[in-house]
């Protein structure tokens, strides 16, 4: 009886432990400046101002997976997610994400515009908040390419003009648009070109002239580190991780903004969550994605605040002081040459190209 | 004695025959036993066997298809494609009214993914049809097949039908094809695209590379073990130390100081210029390659290699060499005919450790393997975490199973599993 009693108490414990109580929500994201910039502008007012306890998770890169997991074991224990918007919308395929109505879930710009025009266009998934606009851009070391420096996409296919090493991300996603744009494909007919065989088979054929040459990429903090060390003179990554180790750390690296590629990151609410937590997440949410508070995010570090409204209030970087707009890669001066991601296309044809892309690597 | 015989069977002291009660004592003590270990047995189950069974299981897994179109699929089943006509309209029919559900349910998209998996487009194909049919009423609206096509060209596509034809079924072999580089298609089992085909390729690279990793282990392993073995207790607890260092060291630490040593600005090739053995433009490529992996991974994996062989060669007598050497053998002969053979146990344990580890090593060979030095483990966690191709990377971890049991069945087979000791 008494083991019997034993057993009956702790399980009601631990089953008490799990759930979360009242005052405590889990947030996701991806950790390293990105979280901390995030618990700055968001997290430290929000619980400021309603005593809610924010515990922070590092797990966005394996989130979809994660998530997945835990809708199937019945137990999600996050509540909101910040996930980039390609995510997103397999989340919301597979019916792990909440839907939300932009116009009711968040606020209002300070003039009244409602959320939906304010968002605009990158709304793209019915269940996506965005919150920032990064691109993947390439930096290079000024001191490794002599006397004139890469100012163009192609640049990293020139292993004439600027020998040694570049990095790139060990996917087919990025890479394979530049090289068709490098290979004289119109910036308008990339996608058209890409999605048949012979596209595909052009843009490996343009990235095989550099192979030899090149370091892939996983983690976005590999780059910044070839960088540093010298290993390579040019290569991919996020652009808020090159802002850091230009402006942070002051190494001798410079930007090249050319053909850089936007992409979206911003939050998903789990679907599935009880009444109670669902309603905290959505209350978060209204709050961490204002005009102000996205304004707030770009103070520590350089990526473009999603909303139209909150662009002319991005000021200067909270420690080192500097004029945070010409780091954006909105900023006109750097958005002369964009693409925008893709999210359709690579929806549909990133397991085909993945699987051609990855044969091609270990040839 | 003369009256056993007709007493009939052995009786207890409680008057039971005693074989009964016997037997009720074992039961008894058994019953005991298994309690005992209850909670290894239930732990085990709960968290090995079944998590690991239902993961092997959606390799095979498929009937998300037949659950999301159930009027479809058996009204489909009945259309012969080889006519080259598309399904007729009662076809249409029964998608309309299974979309309509699945819609509502948003399981159209999950059957988008699981599609695109085999035909490219099907993702996007359920995810637009899906805005659109949401708005229709089944009965009011019908037919449908016209507009089906007018909603997106992809419907009076035959290769569409044929593709949802083909991989109706409840249960598929289609993954298992796709682990090996082939492919289930309408027109039956064919192999992939000479351009798609990689998974071989990594399974074989992946043994292959497993067994350098081993032999170099037990290269490098031996005389350590050997001289541990064999130094007075003081040294060798000390050098003990240093094999048992890198344990306490994390994963990733250790990796990626392999990482600063082999870069083309590392330490060693920093050395090597310095020293003027290597031209500053000419630096050595050590890392991101084959090379890099099986350096990394032998370090790491060495210490299960050395434990095994030294706890051996502890029990072995040194007498024996000395016996070998007065009956007037070599060093060399009393080596290889007398010590070696008795380490044997030692190496087959350090081996069969070092083998499995690294078959399924992901995280070293992500870091520095580059292009060339990737495992299948690495594909697999692609598959889990990207691609959300779980009925793939379930395959492709079946038959690694199956893999390295097959060799463990062989070398138990060749030289004995009894022959394995750990200490």
């Amino acid at each position: 009886m008494k083991l019997t009693k034993t057993l009956l108490a702790t399980t009601a414990l631990t089953v008490f432990a799990g759930a979360v109580t009242a005052e405590e929500m889990t947030i996701v994201s991806w950790g390293g400046a990105y979280s901390a910039s995030q618990l700055k502008a968001y997290h430290e007012p929000y619980s400021e101002k309603t005593g809610v306890t924010i515990l922070n998770d590092t797990s966005s890169a394996e989130a979809v997976a994660k998530l997945r997991a835990m809708s199937e074991a019945d137990n999600v224990t996050w509540d909101v997610v910040d996930v980039v918007a390609a995510d997103a919308m397999r989340l919301c395929d597979e019916g792990l994400a909440l839907e939300i109505d932009p116009d009711k879930d968040l606020a209002a710009a300070p003039d009244g515009t409602p959320a939906s025009e304010d968002f605009g266009e990158l709304l793209v998934s019915p269940c996506f908040i965005p919150q920032i606009v990064y691109s993947t851009a390439f930096g290079y070391r000024t001191d490794l390419v002599g006397d004139t420096p890469p100012s163009k996409i192609c640049d990293v296919f020139d292993l004439e003009a600027y020998p040694g090493k570049r990095s790139l991300e060990k996917r087919p996603i990025n890479n394979m648009e530049w090289a068709l744009l490098c290979d004289g494909v119109a910036k308008e007919d990339v996608y058209d070109v890409l999605a048949t065989e012979e596209g595909q088979d052009q843009a490996l054929a343009k990235l095989d002239t550099i192979k030899d040459s090149v370091v892939w990429w996983s983690a976005g903090a590999d780059t910044p580190q070839l960088l540093a060390d010298g290993e390579v003179v040019m290569g991919s990554t996020y652009n808020g991780r090159l802002f850091s180790v230009i402006e942070e750390q002051k190494q001798p690296v410079a930007m090249l903004w050319d053909a850089q590629v936007f992409d979206l990151d911003g939050w998903i609410i789990p679907a599935g969550l009880s009444e109670e937590r669902k309603a905290r997440a959505l209350d978060y949410i209204m709050f961490a994605t204002d005009t102000q508070r996205l304004a707030d995010q770009a103070k520590y570090i350089s990526y473009g605040p999603a909303r139209l409204s909150s662009a002319p209030l991005v000021g200067k970087h909270a420690e080192l002081g500097i004029d945070m707009a010409p780091h954006m890669p909105t900023d006109p001066e750097n958005a002369k040459n964009t693409f925008l991601y893709n999210y359709e296309f690579w929806a549909d044809y990133r397991d085909d190209i993945d699987a051609k892309f990855q044969a091609w690597l270990a040839k | 004695m003369s009256d056993t015989a007709d007493t009939g069977p052995v009786l207890a002291a409680d008057g039971t025959p005693l074989k009964r009660s016997l037997a009720k004592a074992l039961r008894v003590q058994k019953t005991r036993a298994l309690m005992l270990i209850a909670p290894l047995l239930i732990f085990v189950f709960i968290s090995f066997v079944l998590p690991i069974g239902n993961m092997l299981f959606r390799s095979v897994e498929n009937d998300i298809v037949e659950e999301t179109l159930p009027l479809t699929i058996p009204l489909l089943a009945k259309w012969d494609a080889s006519t080259g006509e598309l399904p007729d309209e009662a076809v249409y029919d029964a998608l309309a009214r299974d979309m309509v559900v699945a819609v509502d349910a948003k399981n159209h998209t999950k059957l988008g993914t699981r599609l695109n998996y085999e035909l490219t487009g099907m993702s996007s194909l359920f995810r637009k049809s899906g805005r659109v049919i949401t708005k229709w009423d089944v009965d009011a609206d019908a037919p449908f097949k016209e507009k089906f096509i007018d909603l997106h060209e992809d419907w009076g596509n035959i290769e569409i039908w044929k593709t949802i034809q083909t991989h109706s079924s409840k249960f598929t072999g289609g993954y298992f094809l796709n682990a090996i580089d082939m492919q289930k298609t309408p027109d039956g089992i064919a192999s992939q695209p000479e351009s798609k085909q990689i998974l071989v390729k990594l399974f074989t690279r992946t043994l292959i590379m497993s067994l350098v990793i081993m032999m170099s282990c037990i290269l490098l392993g031996y005389p350590v073990a050997w001289i541990l073995a064999n130094l007075p207790a003081r040294q060798s607890n000390m050098l003990m130390i240093l094999v048992l260092l890198p344990f306490w060291t994390s994963l990733l630490v250790r990796t990626s100081a392999w990482k600063v040593m082999l870069q083309q600005q590392g330490v060693i090739n920093d050395v090597l210029v310095w020293l003027g053995l290597v031209q500053d433009d000419a630096r050595l490529i050590m890392i991101n390659n084959q090379f890099g992996t099986i350096v990394a991974m032998t370090h790491i994996l060495l210490p299960f290699m050395i434990l095994p062989m030294y706890s051996v060669m502890q029990t072995i007598q040194p007498t024996y060499l000395r016996a070998a050497k007065s009956l007037g053998a070599t060093n060399w002969t009393a080596f290889w005919r007398v010590y070696f053979p008795q380490t044997i146990p030692g190496i087959g344990a350090g081996s069969i450790l070092v083998f499995i580890l690294s078959i399924g090593y992901y995280i070293t060979p992500e870091i520095v393997g580059g292009t060339k030095g990737v495992f299948i483990s690495n594909r697999i966690a692609y598959h889990i975490s990207s691609s959300l191709n779980w009925g793939l990377a379930a395959a492709l971890g079946a038959i690694l199973l199956a893999v390295v049991m097959i060799l463990y069945w062989a070398y138990d087979k060749i030289v004995g599993i009894d022959n394995v000791k750990l200490g």
